[in-house]
């Protein structure tokens, strides 16, 4: 190899790295504009069945479908939305930036977010439940884990709460709810703990099949919300209506039947909710 | 500065450190001891033995250390409940084994490459020589030729301890709270504060890995084997 | 000297019959320990956990884009640090003090931190500040946290390639007139960058590995992608065991190319550059170079 062609080597490997460095920006900024006609980017949870998960090509979950609903009423069809993953981390982060317009993604609405970004909705009010196996009839509740083994997500809230009230239970962290689960399935771990309607959408999996059952006894409460730029009250408004509607019309109850129902999870009292003024 | 020292002390950081100095410690050792057993696998006069730990090496070689956590914590505690403790031990034991035991697998490829070079620096009149007194396979290795390669690997056996010390924190991804675990949560509840954190966090790695470059570059041009 | 074929006797009538029996407890102890383990495990890969990946749907909406994306960060991330190390190791050889102490600074710092603190830095300072959000933040913070370090590496590689060619090559340089930088930029980097060649190919490996730490910050890399389907179908075993092949095969893969390196720059120069994993010590004088492993340093 001459020396020249070492250099234009070098210099080729540079100019890719800054081409794919310019593809992989150019997927940044958020194109926001809202209206008929134009995309509308909705975050969403890709890993959560039952609530927002990528299907192959597709997208499921109750999340998606009052995502979709929502749109329509804003005018969107259903070839506008483009779905974007949201992790937990990063939900006010990308309304902040702009990068969507609005987050369906188990979003709780809390007085620390609403400092950064304001909700539409709740659109479904959750609770903290515990996910056993079916068969398992010792546990009942949060007061019955003494001596088990609770499996939930590294660092979450729900696995500290539990800690925090009931030191004799055993818990178990691993990176993600599959792993929980699977762990559960296996005998490796006695429940797994975080939102009913999270439990419920594993649950109602094929492979789950009347093998999990969720307690049905909730005992905080999670309002979750549609994430969306502070201060717009004119998408809040928009999307409050929509949610009335979709309440109204039965397609609320349809949807959640559709996708977490499946496991014969049933909504308790305080839902469906009705939305908070927008502020 | 007030917040920091707020949330130093929300946060234990010197325990996150010591929880990595005792992976790094065991890791290690478990390290070296499958490193040389693999090795001499490796160089056994039996061919399934060479061939099995070849295998061994470059699998464990060419798969990330955050896929061989998985298997040790989720598939061999989790799945096979295998641990090698009781299973009624609490679970933070079994996570802390587990580390351990991902940690002295992976790097065992590493210990068995350098162990494998060092075996290259003795030339083979000391094999020859170790042959015609007479000894055997196993006396030759042990008497003449390990003593000296592990002299002649020491270099590259502390650079893969101090890989070691460094990869402990991919056992953060199975929930052991060593150091950069204890990150991530300081950075989430105290975002402001990222750049001191950082700081906090790299100097401590720095603090360890440091020494013990000093220590192996001494000990290795002390053990030099004059030819 | 090939070990093996000095280690031993050629084996007697005595030793081949020990030998074949050690051979055959050997092989039933690795099949023993293999059928345990598969046993063990027979509920976790039994048939239908592996039904999912008949599916084409699942390799080009979970696995192909996971894989494109691992290859893309270890992409960018070897051009970056490559670009960055040759500049950090011609840096440190200046003869300008204070340029040569600020490399090394960076260099032994960025050596002894690890890859995920920067990574999970990265990433998270990019969202606080928004730089890059979403996705790219993610992939923003494996980039930077593998530039980083690997630039740190090739730049130890840059320096000891340098000083492993004859003194002569500096004194010709010189003597024809050319300054000294001059000398380097002509004569000796491209020298010690082909020295290099097979080092390189091998750090290579150590990128691609090192892309699934990303897994952590949420980087829809490989790790990620078995996450996703274990979620749809709740196979973690296989889905993991599926990507752990994927890994495997591409390093083998790389492992194959740098021995052809190693033995193409063989034949072509008189420096030898060690690997990386021997290069964070000083030569040792009186021992003999270890010679080029395919060992591979993190």
């Amino acid at each position: 190899m001459t020396r020249s062609k070492m250099w234009a080597l070098a210099g080729a490997a540079g100019a890719l790295a800054l081409v794919l460095s310019a593809c992989t920006g150019s997927a940044t900024p958020g194109d926001t504009a809202g209206g008929a006609g134009q995309k509308i980017k909705i975050g969403i949870k890709f890993d959560q069945p039952g609530l927002g998960l990528q299907e192959g090509n597709t997208f499921t979950g109750f999340d998606v479908e009052v995502a979709k609903f929502v749109a329509g009423e804003m005018g969107y069809a259903a070839n506008q939305i483009e779905f974007v993953e949201s992790q937990s981390a990063q939900r006010e982060t990308m309304i902040q930036a702009e990068q969507v317009k609005l987050i369906f993604a188990t979003y709780s609405i809390t007085d620390s977010r609403k400092e950064k970004v304001s909700f539409g909705g709740p659109y479904f009010i959750a609770g903290q439940d515990l996910l056993v196996r079916a068969d398992d009839t010792s546990i009942t509740g949060p007061a019955t884990l003494e001596g088990k083994r609770l499996c939930s997500v590294t660092g979450s809230t729900p696995a500290q709460k539990i800690k925090a009230d009931y030191p004799g239970v055993e818990l178990v962290e691993y990176g993600t709810y599959s792993m929980c689960v699977s762990a559960l399935e296996s005998n490796g771990v006695d429940a797994v703990t975080t939102d009913n309607v999270i439990l419920a959408g594993f649950a109602a999996q094929p492979q789950y099949a009347g093998k999990l059952r969720v307690i049905g006894e909730p005992f905080t409460e999670e309002r979750y919300g549609v994430g969306l730029k502070k201060g717009d009250i004119e998408t809040c408004t928009k999307v409050n209506d929509a949610i009335t509607k979709m309440v109204e019309t039965g397609a609320w109850k349809k949807a959640l039947a559709d996708t977490v129902g499946k496991s014969g999870f049933e909504p308790d009292d305080r839902n469906p909710p009705t939305p908070d003024a927008c502020s | 500065m007030d917040r920091i020292s707020q949330m130093l002390s929300d946060y234990n950081v010197l325990s996150a450190f010591w929880m990595t100095v005792q992976l790094t410690v065991w890791g290690a050792l478990g390290a070296l001891v499958l490193g040389t057993i693999v090795t001499v696998m490796r160089v056994s006069p039996v061919a399934v033995f060479s061939k099995a730990a070849a295998f061994y090496t470059n699998v464990v070689l060419y798969t990330p250390l955050t896929l061989i956590a998985f298997f040790f914590a989720f598939g061999v505690y989790m799945k096979m409940r295998i641990s090698l403790v009781p299973l009624s031990s609490p679970h933070v034991t079994h996570s802390f084994l587990m580390g351990v035991v991902a940690l002295a697998v992976y790097h065992s490829s590493l210990v068995a490459e350098s162990l494998r070079s060092g075996i290259n620096t003795v030339p083979a009149g000391q094999a020859e020589a170790a042959r015609a007194i007479g000894l055997d396979f196993g006396q030759s290795l042990r008497e003449v030729i390990l003593p000296q390669a592990f002299r002649g690997s020491i270099a590259p056996l502390g650079n893969t301890m101090i890989a070691l010390c460094k990869n402990t924190t991919v056992v953060a991804t199975i929930g052991v709270a060593e150091s950069a675990l204890v990150m991530k949560e300081m950075i989430e509840m105290y975002a402001d504060l990222i750049v001191p954190i950082f700081v906090i966090m790299a100097t401590g790695f720095v603090i360890l890995t440091l020494p013990l470059g000093l220590v192996f570059t001494w000990w290795s041009k002390r053990a030099a084997v004059l030819r | 000297m090939s070990v093996q074929s000095v280690l031993f006797d050629l084996p007697g009538p005595k030793a081949r019959r020990r030998y074949r029996i050690l051979a055959v407890v050997g092989s039933i102890g690795i099949a023993g320990l293999v059928v345990g383990m598969l046993w063990l495990l027979r509920a976790e890969i039994a048939p239908q956990r592996w039904v999912p990946f008949t599916d084409p749907v699942v390799w080009t909406a979970y696995v192909l884009p996971g894989l494109q994306a691992t290859l893309l960060a270890a992409t960018i991330s070897v051009a970056t640090a490559g670009v960055l190390g040759v500049l950090l190791g011609v840096g440190r050889l200046s003869h300008n003090r204070l340029l040569a102490a600020a490399s090394g600074v960076f260099v032994e710092f960025f050596r002894a931190v690890p890859v995920l603190l920067m990574m999970i830095f990265a990433f998270y300072l990019f969202i606080f500040t928004r730089v890059f959000t979403g996705s790219a933040a993610s992939l923003a913070g494996v980039v930077v946290g593998l530039t980083l370090y690997n630039a740190a590496v090739i730049a130890e590689l840059v320096r000891s390639g340098v000083h492993s060619l004859p003194k002569g090559q500096t004194e010709a340089g010189l003597a024809i007139g050319l300054t000294r930088g001059q000398t380097l930029r002509a004569v000796l980097l491209p020298q010690a960058i082909r020295a290099m060649l097979p080092a390189l190919v091998s750090q290579l490996i150590v990128v691609l590995k090192d892309t699934a730490l990303g897994y952590i910050i949420v980087f829809p890399e490989l790790l990620q992608s078995a996450q996703r389907i274990s979620a749809n179908y709740g196979n973690v075993i296989v889905s993991y065991f599926v990507v752990a092949v994927i890994f495997v095969l591409i390093n083998w893969a790389l492992a194959v190319v740098a021995g052809r390196a190693e033995r193409w720059v063989g034949t072509r120069q008189s420096g030898t550059v060690m690997t990386a994993t021997n290069e964070a010590m000083p030569p040792i004088p009186g021992l003999r170079p270890v010679q080029p492993i395919d060992q591979i340093d993190d």
